[in-house]
């Protein structure tokens, strides 16, 4: 580990806040606003450090621990990250799955923050939030063995040994145009149930409408209502750094260019991960919110998707 | 080229998913027209180097009548009975998929397990033609329509007809033409049966025709 692979979870750290800004553009753009600065999310940051934190009196130091333990796993998990070609910081056989139950453990104490305040409706919410991403974990994490089996090994990287291509710098660096070519139809797929899974995991249309504030609909706002001030900022914060993780992981396996160049691979997929965000803009401008009982189909069939290029990768 | 049946085997899996998780009837049965016009061009993609009139004929036949005919024959009978939803199947939309994915494994499993006259095209046509046998008896026992119990029957033949594809050379063409007659005949008279039932008893659910009694 070297200081020049420091740059992908510093830039992360920068630029995250920055694709909320841009898929809110892009939503006004579709319905002829002007919209929000695209640095909007920085100014509401700024805005809400500087205030102070209220605390009721019923919750715990679970309640104050939530955010924080949010904001940190998000930060760690950044470092395991590869951007496409460029690899993390930080890799070793099996990341992936502690890169999966980093997001995991953001959740868990988000969840029993606002179990911890004793509100109805941030209980109902939990409720939703954990029931759904029960069913988008198996997703990504079938979709991620799908594409650990798919494409050669890359001479560049020291992985040789089979257990190696569990490691998510390795896998992501073997996506070249060639394994496109070997394996489109299950990559495809696993493309196909990232997308939901990041729609759903950062409650975004059709999933969850991050605009509404109407509790019967709300699944991940709900959880964090009783939160205020610099609490309130690390949660947006680690939201937006956790849109960055999964955007990342469907970006890099979009964009398949493995040219050698770290900075070039990384570079392109960053490209890939703004025009993302101007894709969910557009998923969520055309798109209803499905209807609360059909979501858990939505993403059985994301873990389907998954299921299938497994058993794809996994035949040929 | 090899990659291009691929991806139609699967486009042909999802097809099959659509089917089962679907409460609309009538984008089941697109969801089968799009299978059987899939199943007509996958002749021409397996049958080796050169398109002989045989596969061209086999591909046309088979992407007419199940592309085309069988459809509009089901689009009729729907039009006819004025049911729009499959409502209330017996396994719920979102344990269907869950079974749907485990049939997919049995039917991986099972076609692995089959010993081949002749080597297959793709080595996923046998899974797939196991798969789209298994959908099919699952449509037919999970639901109460009379439409989706035909689709469900559709999905089976066209497993069957999928299973003939492994050796599309070898067999003759008449067979098969037999096999998609017996199958023509089989959607009109079930057309012409949903019809009756449903101008009969005002609604088509084939569940309750086994509490009739004299």
């Amino acid at each position: 580990m070297h200081a020049s692979s420091l740059v992908l979870p510093v830039s992360a750290l920068i630029l995250s806040p920055l694709l909320s800004g841009i898929i809110n553009r892009a939503k006004a753009f579709f319905a002829g606003r002007q919209g929000q600065p695209l640095l909007q999310l920085y100014y509401d940051l700024a805005k809400l450090l500087q205030k102070g934190a209220v605390y009721s009196r019923t919750t715990s130091w679970v309640f104050r621990a939530g955010p924080v333990v949010g904001l940190a796993s998000a930060m760690t998990a950044l470092f395991l990250l590869p951007m496409g070609g460029a690899a993390a910081p930080v890799s070793f056989t099996g990341d992936l799955i502690l890169l999966a139950y980093l997001l995991g453990v953001m959740r868990f104490f988000t969840v029993i923050a606002a179990l911890d305040t004793g509100s109805a409706f941030e209980g109902m919410g939990a409720s939703r939030e954990v029931q759904f991403s029960a069913l988008a974990e198996p997703a990504l994490l079938l979709g991620l063995a799908a594409i650990s089996q798919t494409g050669p090994p890359s001479v560049a990287s020291g992985y040789t040994n089979a257990t190696g291509f569990l490691a998510l710098s390795e896998m992501y660096a073997r996506l070249s145009v060639g394994a496109w070519m070997s394996a489109a139809p299950a990559l495809l797929m696993v493309a196909g149930a990232f997308l939901v899974v990041f729609l759903a995991e950062n409650s975004r249309i059709p999933v969850d409408d991050p605009n509404t504030h109407l509790e019967l609909t709300m699944i991940h706002e709900v959880m964090v209502l009783d939160h205020s001030g610099p609490d309130f900022a690390m949660i947006l914060y680690g939201a937006s750094l956790k849109m960055w993780i999964l955007g990342s992981l469907l970006a890099g396996l979009l964009v398949p260019v493995r040219t050698g160049n770290v900075w070039l691979d990384g570079a392109a997929t960053l490209c890939g991960l703004f025009v993302l965000a101007v894709v969910t803009g557009i998923i969520e401008s055309t798109m209803a919110r499905l209807r609360l009982l059909r979501v858990p189909q939505l993403l059985v069939s994301a873990g389907f998707l998954s299921t299938l290029a497994l058993v794809l990768a996994l035949w040929s | 080229m090899n990659l291009l049946v691929d991806a139609m085997i699967v486009l042909l899996i999802l097809t099959n998913l659509r089917l089962i998780a679907s409460s609309r009837i009538t984008s089941c049965i697109t969801a089968v027209a799009v299978q059987g016009v899939l199943l007509g061009i996958l002749p021409l993609l397996v049958g080796t180097d050169h398109l002989t009139v045989r596969a061209c004929m086999l591909s046309g036949t088979a992407t007419l009548m199940k592309g085309i005919v069988f459809p509009w024959l089901l689009f009729r009978a729907l039009q006819a009975s004025n049911v729009q939803r499959e409502m209330e199947p017996f396994v719920g939309y979102t344990m269907s998929l869950l079974v749907g994915a485990a049939l997919l494994a049995t039917a991986m499993w099972l076609g692995g397990q089959l010993p081949l006259p002749v080597p297959a095209a793709s080595p996923l046509i046998a899974p797939l033609a196991m798969f789209n046998i298994l959908i099919g008896l699952f449509a037919i026992v999970s639901r109460r329509k009379a439409v989706t119990q035909v689709l469900g029957y559709l999905v089976m033949e066209n497993g069957i007809y999928a299973f003939g594809l492994c050796f599309a050379l070898q067999e003759p063409l008449l067979v098969e033409l037999g096999v998609l007659l017996d199958a023509f005949m089989a959607v009109f008279v079930m057309g012409i049966t949903i019809f009756h039932i449903s101008r009969e008893f005002d609604h088509m659910d084939a569940d309750q025709l086994s509490v009739l009694k004299d």
